[in-house]
């Protein structure tokens, strides 16, 4: 028997067996849908955490004062000493280190700001010019700290403030007060909506200076910096670390954050977790096989005599293991190709749906949904099969 | 040229063995037709079993055309029964979910034939067996008749040299079973072996030579040549 003709003879007999093809053929289906559906939830769960992520800069490094101690007690807590201030100086210093592009010292506070008859809260960022390019931030128009204006008193607002305080004219030149100082709106921000729980388009930013001068401190928050090249944050870290040590009159008193470990941290987690979703789906699919190789089974039973007579007028042993054999993979089969579209669509609507997510199933959960449903329904079908190759011709005949 | 000598063949049935073939000896020539009869569980369907393939002695020699079966493989046996041998069955044992024209094929297909000529096969076997009107019904839809003659067309498809009928016309009225021996009997004029397997003594009666069989062995051998 040609392999063409076994496998077409064996597909006229799933068509001819319609419901229980359907049934089994929807239980292959399901399964391999769940594994493309939930690893697609997963992986966008995992790209969509790592986006907001990285939108928030490039080989990023966040410097802030004290140290997180992880075993011993901490000394300083007990005699009600704090760690050293950040300053502007280690903020300097560390902008002359090779590994760093840029920096931006940072403060960050509440102040009241007014302007047009108009009042309100705001969070003030005090930095250089560095902190919108640093942080990805976009000036819709404007400059901020252009060459020449450093020590100017001026303000960048972001794209609500500007819109709530200046709805019909231009933001841009326009006098306001923010805390007791007056300031000249030099640039007004893109709006960018909430990345990481913070929204750029509620803040305003003014020069560092000013912005010690406003919170009466002369201690930083945090400074962030910007690694020349992804290589270089490890170096970078280690460099600030030292650099920070020795100003601070050799106390290791900084911790350094570096956003690729983060990244890495977040990825690795993500990862596992859609891998653990897989492997849960998977067990659908094995649940499957054993429904194939009970079918089969019954199918076998109710064609014995068929079984016997296909060896009384010549088929060998062979022909009918591959006959039973090819039955199972074209059920498998069907439900493994119906399973990926079926699995594909569920994650357009789900993308659909919740825009934000980006629920593309990876190509390795599709593939490996597909190879395993072939697989289980593969293995599954060679039990049967050689079953019914073994039964003896004229006892299979006599069955009705 | 079927040459069987000293077969033996032991069913166990709890614990009592049955001898179900017991020490025979036959020889049947190219072209004859024979009948086999004997009440039930004399040997009969054991012995054409064993002439068609399906069963193997427990002891003894067979030779088909020179060939001695006792030895060869299963692959090689399935081989010979495609190519030389066709069955008939009392309940006729067609597939339920193929046409026609499809039972009347599957030897083809088993053989390995291309679509074509198989088409073309089917095609002149359907118009000998006066079943063209009918290629496309399933077995539900065909009378007994009509079944029995699809199962002989499947059985001569490929030409075979023996042709082994096991109760032919039990599942038919008196009138169809003579129309399907007819058929069976012009196979046999056109030099096939036929070997009837029966226990209706009218039916027996028309062969050439008739086998009595009781308990596994053969009592009577009797040729009638006024044919």
């Amino acid at each position: 028997m040609t392999l063409i003709d076994t496998l077409q003879t064996s597909f006229k007999t799933v068509v001819s067996y319609r419901i229980r093809s359907l049934l089994i053929i929807l239980a292959m289906a399901l399964g391999v849908a769940a594994v493309v559906i939930l690893t697609a939830i997963g992986d966008g769960a995992r790209n969509y955490v790592i986006n907001q992520f990285s939108s928030i800069g490039t080989n990023l490094l966040v410097v802030l004062p004290g140290r997180a101690e992880t075993s011993g007690s901490f000394l300083g807590a007990v005699l009600g000493q704090t760690p050293r201030d950040l300053t502007l100086k280690d903020a300097q210093l560390i902008g002359r280190l090779p590994y760093v592009r840029r920096y931006a010292p940072l403060n960050v506070g509440e102040a009241e700001l007014s302007a047009a008859n108009r009042l309100r809260e705001v969070t003030v960022l005090g930095s250089n010019a560095n902190l919108i390019p640093i942080r990805h931030m976009k000036l819709a128009q404007g400059s901020f700290m252009a060459p020449g204006t450093e020590n100017n008193a001026q303000i960048v607002l972001g794209a609500k403030i500007a819109r709530e305080f200046f709805p019909h004219t231009q933001a841009i030149g326009q006098r306001v007060r923010l805390g007791d100082s007056r300031f000249l709106v030099s640039g007004v921000l893109t709006a960018q909506g909430e990345t990481m729980g913070f929204n750029t388009d509620e803040i305003v930013i003014i020069p560092i200076d000013f912005a010690q001068t406003l919170f009466n401190t002369t201690s930083l928050f945090r400074i962030l910096i910007e690694a020349k090249n992804h290589s270089d944050i490890e170096p970078a870290k280690r460099a600030i670390l030292a650099t920070l040590k020795q100003s601070h009159d050799g106390e290791e008193d900084t911790t350094v954050i570096t956003q690729d470990a983060i990244l890495a941290t977040f990825d690795k987690i993500l990862q596992a977790l859609t891998l653990a979703v897989a492997g849960i789906a998977a067990i659908s699919l094995i649940v499957a096989g054993i429904l194939v190789m009970n079918v089969m089974l019954i199918a076998i039973n109710q064609r014995t005599a068929e079984i016997g007579l296909l060896k009384a007028i010549g088929a060998t042993s062979g022909d009918i293991r591959r006959l039973f054999f090819a039955e199972a993979v074209w059920l498998s089969l069907v439900g493994a190709v119906l399973g990926f579209l079926l699995g594909q669509f569920g994650s357009l609507l789900l993308r659909l749906t919740f825009p934000q997510l980006p629920a593309w199933a990876p190509a390795w959960a599709s593939v490996a949904g597909i190879l395993v449903a072939l697989a289980t329904g593969v293995l599954a079908s060679l039990f049967p099969a050689n079953r019914a190759a073994r039964l003896d011709a004229v006892k299979a005949l006599g069955k009705k | 040229m079927i040459r069987l000598t000293d077969i033996n063949r032991i069913f166990q049935m709890g614990d009592q063995a049955v001898h179900a073939l017991n020490h025979i000896d036959l020889r049947i020539a190219s072209g004859e037709y024979v009948s086999v009869m004997g009440p039930s569980g004399s040997g009969k369907s054991t012995l054409l079993n064993i002439i068609g393939l399906l069963d193997k002695p427990d002891s003894g020699r067979y030779e088909l055309d020179d060939r001695l079966i006792t030895d060869l493989s299963e692959d090689e046996l399935a081989q010979i029964r495609r190519e030389k041998i066709g069955f008939v069955f009392q309940s006729f044992h067609l597939i339920p979910r193929l046409t026609a024209a499809e039972n009347i094929e599957l030897p083809l297909i088993l053989s390995g034939m291309p679509p074509e000529q198989r088409q073309i096969r089917v095609n002149d076997a359907l118009q000998a067996f006066e079943l063209q009107q009918r290629a496309h019904h399933r077995p539900a839809e065909l009378s007994g008749g009509q079944r029995q003659r699809v199962a002989i067309a499947r059985a001569t498809i490929m030409q075979p040299s023996v042709i082994l009928a096991d109760e032919p016309t039990g599942n038919l009225d008196h009138q169809i079973g003579a129309e399907v021996m007819l058929l069976l009997e012009a196979l046999h004029h056109r030099g096939t072996t036929l070997i009837v397997v029966t226990h209706d003594r009218e039916l027996g009666a028309r062969a050439h030579r008739q086998i009595g069989m009781r308990d596994g062995r053969i009592l009577t051998d009797q040729d009638n040549d006024t044919h």
